[in-house]
Formats: C-alpha cells, sequence, structure tokens
C-alpha cells in the first residue's frame, strides 16, 4: 500500500523502519521509563553516597567551607577507643541477632505451617509487631525493662522473691535486652517468608518421601531445609543488614544515656548519628558511613560467597 | 486578608505615597517552635511593630531537633536571618562559622549590658565583643515533695538548707522493701538529668575546687576536691542509699510521680511540675556546703544579629534586638513563657521575690555560674559516663574522675584548635 501512496521515494519509508526496529522502539520505552528512577536515584542515592566519600577525606563542619585532611578521619576513628567498643557492639547484634532470629523464625514458621486451627490469627498475631512503630515498640519494652516500682518484668520477679534484673542499667545485659527488642520486631516478617518458602516446596516432593518410609527429621534435613536455601539465603543477608544497621531500638530505649550505660549498646550507626547531628563533626561522621558502607558490603557479598549454589 | 492585599495593591498602583510603605524595612526572627515562646514573641513582635512603623518582622520557626541545622545550612546560602534564637552553648560555633555578628557597642554599650543583666551574660562574650543578649535566663534549685516530707516526720516549711540536712532527710524518705528494691527515693541521681550541671558547677565548687579554668579552656576538676564532689555523688547512692541511678527511668519522672523526695531540676520544668496534683511541692534554693558556701547552674537561650544583615536592616536588627532585651519584654516572657528576665531589675522585683516558685530561683542567679560547653552533649554524656563507671563497674573514684578529665580536655582541644 505505501508503494502507492502519492510519489513518495521508494527507499524513504523503509529506512526509518530499519533504525526504529521493534526491538529498539521497545528499548526507548523501556529506558523513557526508567530514566525517570534512574535520575531520581542518581540525584537522591547515588550522588550524595558519592559525596560521603569524599566528605570523609575533610573536616567539614557544617559552619565552614570543607578542606582536605587526607585520612585523618579514618586514623582518628580506628584510634577512637569508642569505635573499638560501637564496633563490637555492632558484631554482637548481628552475631547473635541474625541466627537466633532466623532460627526462632524458622521453627515458629514450621510449627505454624503445620497448624489449621486459628492460624491465620496466629499468623496475623505474629506478624503485628513488624507494622508497628519501632520507636512506639522501644518505648514500651523500655518500661518493660524498668526496676520494681514500674517494671513490669522485675515486679513479677520480686512478686516471687526474685532478685530484680538490671537489664538497660547493666552495662552486661543491656544490649541483650534490646537485642530481644530488636529480634521480636523482625521476627513477623521473616516468618511470614519462612511460611511462604515452605509452601513453595511441591507436595510431591513429602508423599514421595513418606512411601519411601523417611522419618520426620530425615524430611526436614534432606528435602525442607535444602529446598528453603534460596529463601533463607534472602533473609539471612536481610537480616544481617537490618542488625548492622540497628539505630530505633537503641536510640529509643536509652534517649537519657544514649547508648546505654557506658556506650553498652551503642552501634556504629548511633555513633554516627550523634557525630553528625549532635557534635556537627561532618566529615568525621562520613568516614564512620563510609566504614559502615564497607563492612556491610564484606558482610553481604561474603554470605551471598558462603551460601552460593554449589553446583 | 485578600481583599487588604487587593487594596494595597490597587492603592499602589493609584497612589505615588505609598512608594514609602513598600520601601519599608521587613527583618526576618527565627527561634525554635516552643508554644508559649512563640506566642510571647508575637505580642513582643507586635508591640515591636506598632512602635516602629517603619519596620516589620517575619517570625519564622522551626522544630528544636531541625533548628540548629537549618540556622547553618540557610547561613551558608546567604539567606540566614537578621535576628535570631541561639543557646549560648552553641555561641563558638555560630562565631566560628559566622553565622552571628559582634554587636556594636555604640547600640548595645558594655557597660551598660554588665550592669544591667546578671553576670552570667559574659557567656556571649568573646574577646571584646557581645555576641547577644538573653531575654530570659534559667537557673537549677532543689524541689521537694512536702507529703513525703511530712510521711516521714519531717517538718515541710523547713527544706534542708545544707548538704548535710540534704542527705539526713533524703534518707529519712528513702524507702527500700523486703527484697531490698527502692520503692521511694529520698532525692533523685540522674545525671542525665540536671545533676551533671549540679556537680560539675555547684558540687565541685562546694568542695573546694573548679570545672574549668576561667576561660573554659582547661579542664580542672580533676584534683582532691572533684574526687570528694564526685564521691559525694557517688556515695548517696553506694554509702547513703538515697537513691538509685535509673529509678523509675528518669529523676523528674521519679519525682512527678511522687516516689522521689528531692530532685534538683530548673525553671524549664515548673510547667510539667505545676500540673502536678496528686501531692502538694515546694522549691528552695540547692543547699549550701558547711561553711555556707552556695553555686548554681545558669543558661539561657541568647538572641543575635545574623550575620548577613546590613544597611538599614542591621539598623532595624539593633532596634528589634534592643526591644526584645528590654525591660518591658522580659515581663511579657516572664507572664507568657514563665522564664526569668535576664535583667537585674526585671527579675529581682519585690512581687518576684516573694513569690515562693521563683524567689528560690532567682535567688540562685546571684552566684550562678555558666560552663563554656563547646558539645553540651558530649560533655554530659562524659559526666555520665563519670558516675557509672563508679556506680555499675565499681572503679575508684579518682580513677573514673581521672578518665573523665582527660575526655572532656581532648573534646575541649578538638574543638578549640
Amino acid at each position: 500500500m505505501a508503494m502507492t501512496e502519492q510519489g513518495a521515494p521508494t527507499g524513504r519509508p523503509n529506512r526509518p523502519r530499519v533504525f526504529w526496529t521493534m526491538r529498539r522502539r521497545q528499548l526507548l520505552w523501556v529506558w523513557g521509563f526508567l530514566a525517570v528512577p534512574v535520575l531520581f536515584y542518581g540525584v537522591i542515592r547515588f550522588y550524595p553516597t558519592g559525596h560521603a566519600f569524599w566528605l570523609s577525606l575533610t573536616d567539614w563542619d557544617l559552619m565552614s567551607e570543607p578542606s582536605f585532611i587526607g585520612l585523618d578521619n579514618y586514623t582518628r576513628l580506628f584510634a577512637d577507643p569508642q569505635f573499638g567498643r560501637v564496633f563490637r557492639n555492632t558484631f554482637a547484634y548481628l552475631i547473635m541477632g541474625t541466627p537466633i532470629s532466623l532460627v526462632l523464625s524458622f521453627i515458629i514458621a514450621y510449627a505454624l505451617d503445620r497448624v489449621r486451627f486459628g492460624h491465620t490469627f496466629l499468623r496475623a498475631l505474629y506478624f503485628l509487631p513488624f507494622i508497628t512503630t519501632a520507636s512506639a515498640m522501644a518505648w514500651v519494652w523500655r518500661w518493660f525493662y524498668q526496676p520494681a516500682p514500674i517494671g513490669v518484668i522485675n515486679d513479677f520477679l520480686s512478686g516471687f522473691g526474685i532478685p530484680q534484673l538490671a537489664f538497660l542499667n547493666s552495662t552486661t545485659w543491656a544490649l541483650p535486652s534490646i537485642m530481644v527488642t530488636a529480634i521480636w520486631a523482625g521476627l513477623g516478617f521473616q516468618i511470614i517468608i519462612f511460611m511462604a518458602g515452605l509452601r513453595a516446596i511441591p507436595n510431591t516432593y513429602y508423599e514421595a518421601a513418606r512411601i519411601d518410609g523417611l522419618g520426620e527429621w530425615a524430611i526436614l534435613r534432606r528435602i525442607t531445609l535444602p529446598l528453603l536455601k534460596p529463601t533463607t539465603v534472602f533473609l539471612v543477608v536481610f537480616s544481617s543488614i537490618g542488625f548492622l544497621r540497628i539505630f530505633d531500638q537503641v536510640y529509643n530505649m536509652t534517649t537519657n544515656d544514649p547508648g546505654g550505660p557506658l556506650g553498652s549498646t551503642k552501634p556504629l550507626v548511633l555513633m554516627i548519628y550523634q557525630t553528625a547531628f549532635s557534635s556537627y563533626e561532618m566529615g568525621y561522621a562520613a568516614a564512620q558511613t563510609v566504614v559502615l558502607f564497607t563492612i556491610l558490603l564484606v558482610v553481604s557479598l561474603l554470605q551471598l560467597w558462603i551460601l552460593r549454589e554449589r553446583t | 486578608m485578600h481583599k487588604g492585599i487587593l487594596l494595597a495593591g490597587l492603592m499602589a498602583g493609584i497612589s505615588p505615597f505609598t512608594v514609602t510603605a513598600a520601601q519599608a524595612v521587613e527583618i526576618e526572627y527565627w527561634q525554635y517552635v516552643f508554644e508559649t515562646r512563640v506566642n510571647a514573641m508575637d505580642q513582643l513582635i507586635e508591640a515591636f511593630e506598632a512602635a516602629n512603623p517603619g519596620i516589620t518582622v517575619k517570625h519564622v520557626t522551626f522544630p528544636y531537633a531541625d533548628y540548629q541545622t537549618r540556622v547553618v545550612a540557610a547561613n551558608m546560602a546567604r539567606q540566614g536571618p537578621d535576628v535570631l534564637q541561639l543557646f549560648y552553648g552553641w555561641a563558638d560555633q555560630f562565631i566560628g562559622g559566622r553565622v552571628i555578628q559582634p554587636l556594636s557597642p555604640e547600640a548595645f554599650p558594655h557597660a551598660q549590658i554588665e550592669e544591667e543583666f546578671f553576670p552570667i551574660v559574659s557567656a556571649m562574650k568573646r574577646g571584646d565583643d557581645y555576641y547577644g543578649l538573653p531575654t530570659a535566663v534559667r537557673s537549677l534549685a532543689l524541689f521537694y515533695n512536702k507529703n513525703l516530707m511530712t510521711a516521714a516526720g519531717l517538718d515541710p516549711n523547713t527544706p534542708p538548707t545544707t548538704l548535710e540536712e540534704l542527705v539526713t532527710q533524703a534518707k529519712a524518705m528513702a524507702e527500700v522493701d523486703g527484697a531490698g528494691n527502692m520503692v521511694t527515693a529520698g532525692m533523685t541521681l540522674d545525671m542525665g538529668g540536671q545533676d551533671h550541671q549540679w556537680w560539675r558547677e555547684v558540687l565541685v565548687r562546694q568542695f573546694g575546687g573548679a570545672p574549668y579554668s576561667e576561660d573554659g579552656a582547661t579542664v580542672t576538676y580533676n584534683d582532691e576536691a572533684g574526687a570528694a564532689a564526685l564521691k559525694f555523688f557517688t556515695d548517696l547512692q553506694l554509702v547513703e542509699k538515697i537513691g538509685q541511678r535509673g529509678f523509675m527511668d528518669e529523676g523528674q519522672a521519679a519525682f512527678r510521680a511522687g516516689k522521689a523526695g528531692f530532685t534538683v531540676d530548673g525553671t524549664f520544668r515548673l510547667g510539667s511540675f505545676r500540673t502536678i496534683e496528686d501531692f502538694e511541692w515546694g522549691v528552695t534554693e540547692l543547699p549550701a556546703n558547711a561553711e555556707g558556701l552556695r553555686s548554681n547552674y545558669a543558661s539561657y537561650f541568647a538572641n543575635a544579629i545574623g550575620a548577613s544583615a546590613e544597611g538599614e536592616e542591621l539598623e532595624a536588627a539593633e532596634k528589634f534586638l534592643a526591644f526584645i532585651s528590654s525591660e518591658e519584654a522580659m515581663k511579657i516572657w516572664l507572664d507568657v513563657v514563665g522564664e526569668l528576665p535576664a535583667r537585674r531589675s526585671a527579675a529581682l522585683t519585690e512581687e518576684n521575690l516573694a513569690n515562693p516558685v521563683y524567689a528560690p530561683f532567682l535567688k540562685g542567679l546571684e552566684y550562678a555560674r555558666t560552663t563554656l560547653f563547646v558539645d553540651e552533649a558530649a560533655q554530659r554524656q562524659n559526666t555520665i559516663d563519670m558516675a557509672n563507671r563508679v556506680l555499675i563497674e565499681g572503679q575508684s573514684v579518682e580513677d573514673s574522675l581521672a578518665a573523665a578529665a582527660a575526655a572532656e580536655q581532648a573534646i575541649i582541644d578538638r574543638a578549640k584548635k
């Protein structure tokens, strides 16, 4: 039909068709849509991230122009006794928090998967903490942990003549006390993901295993856990990042002595916050951020490598 | 409102006389959001504009948490305010960052400032220049629970006047249950509250020392006096057992709930304590030492002139600053906000001195000191940690004090470099 149209040069209608192939046009559309988020992320995410690396090499204090001081912030950081403690705390949250929360949520998900009676209700109950504001929860737990006349747990203990536990007022127990809150808060999400993973395992495998006479324990070890691996990897990485970035619970549960007695609960993120927004040492805070970024990157890559598919 | 604008626009189009009105100066005043402060300032601005027809003041407020950052960011963008409120402890940073400018001695003669204001105004002086003037000041005093005093067989009309009486009376009120848990504290021990100020500027001095050198550049509490002061404070829990750190979470909460006999707190707590209905409370001067020496810690938010103000805006800003630091302004501030006037003549009136609540705070102002903080949060944390090392970890008073002094010196050195 194009050929019959009034005197158009024969080559012309073909040329754009060669250039604007279906694929190219699709790509144009895709990039047209992607450009908005890419630009958005570039401006509000990647540019500031890159800028933080530069700031970490300066002495910017928000007031005056930043001047380049080389690696001074980093040498100061590694010599700072507070950093050592904060580093240990951060890894304590990670090393204890991640396995405990994963084992707990798996056990609960595994059991919940078999419960028929009140299943939806129970699942909602476990999920509830996850949708509650972290700071509100932290304040409720803070009240639970108080010493005798007001603290719920200590009141209960005193009722049985058991001596009080110092919880948040103890340098030993403050961190575990906060970790319990954090684990509890994240549990609902992990349970839901585990349950979705469990549901995704085809029933035929289980039926075949039962016909072959495998016991429950063997089914769990040989079928359920291996097939849950993608879910587990996701949750390990996700929960590790969460624990490495813990802030809300710590900040809200210890506002009158931020970071717990003698800094016993202070994670890296809280140190960054205080350095930046209370001492206004932006350059130093940026250096701490870069260190946190590196830790997050290394830990995540390490986990992905350890839990990789071995073929 | 809209009609007014329309009318003004019409008139501007018609009448050549409105040109002068358009040239009127507008200055910006910044402070943080605190309802009564905002109300008081609105009243002051109204009065100021009525008295100075050529000047309008735009009142801009920000939440407290953002305030400092906003001021600094605006200053970097050269969009800073003409007059702004700042905590005296931020002065070093704001001067260093060229956020505020020195007050001209012609508009604000030094001799007059020093004569008319309480001596703590000197915390806004650097070198030969004053960088701001306060409208209102805050000081500390000892709050006491009259009901608990009566129940312990004490006379609620004779609160402690010395540290010794403080300990004996608090001991009488402290109550412990069978399991050894504190049920009622004789006194709150809360370094994170106002106790760190009490220790630093009051106890250290009462035990014969001084917390810092005169210029605030050197920590001087690491001596026998400092150790005695820290021992006195930590012994309140460890030996006398009249209080417990962390009891009811916060000292002010324990007092509010009627579970503590005494608490050291400031004028800014009056609003909260005035709503107490379950018991009667009183307030008295901070106790003296055996020799009768008293001290106090006072602090304030000052008003300063922004670095960018110049020409007729600077002139207007100076007029406005003079107005909001005047005696009339202070009276309004006391009525509306409840904070004490910064000028002697406005503060030490017969009426105020006869007021049982204001009088102890006002008396405290006469001998109050103002700590020249370089980083208040970090220095407070350092004092909290110092007490905690003794109270929780059982470190010796001397070791903990030495560590605190070294750490605080490092904070000061870094800020001053």
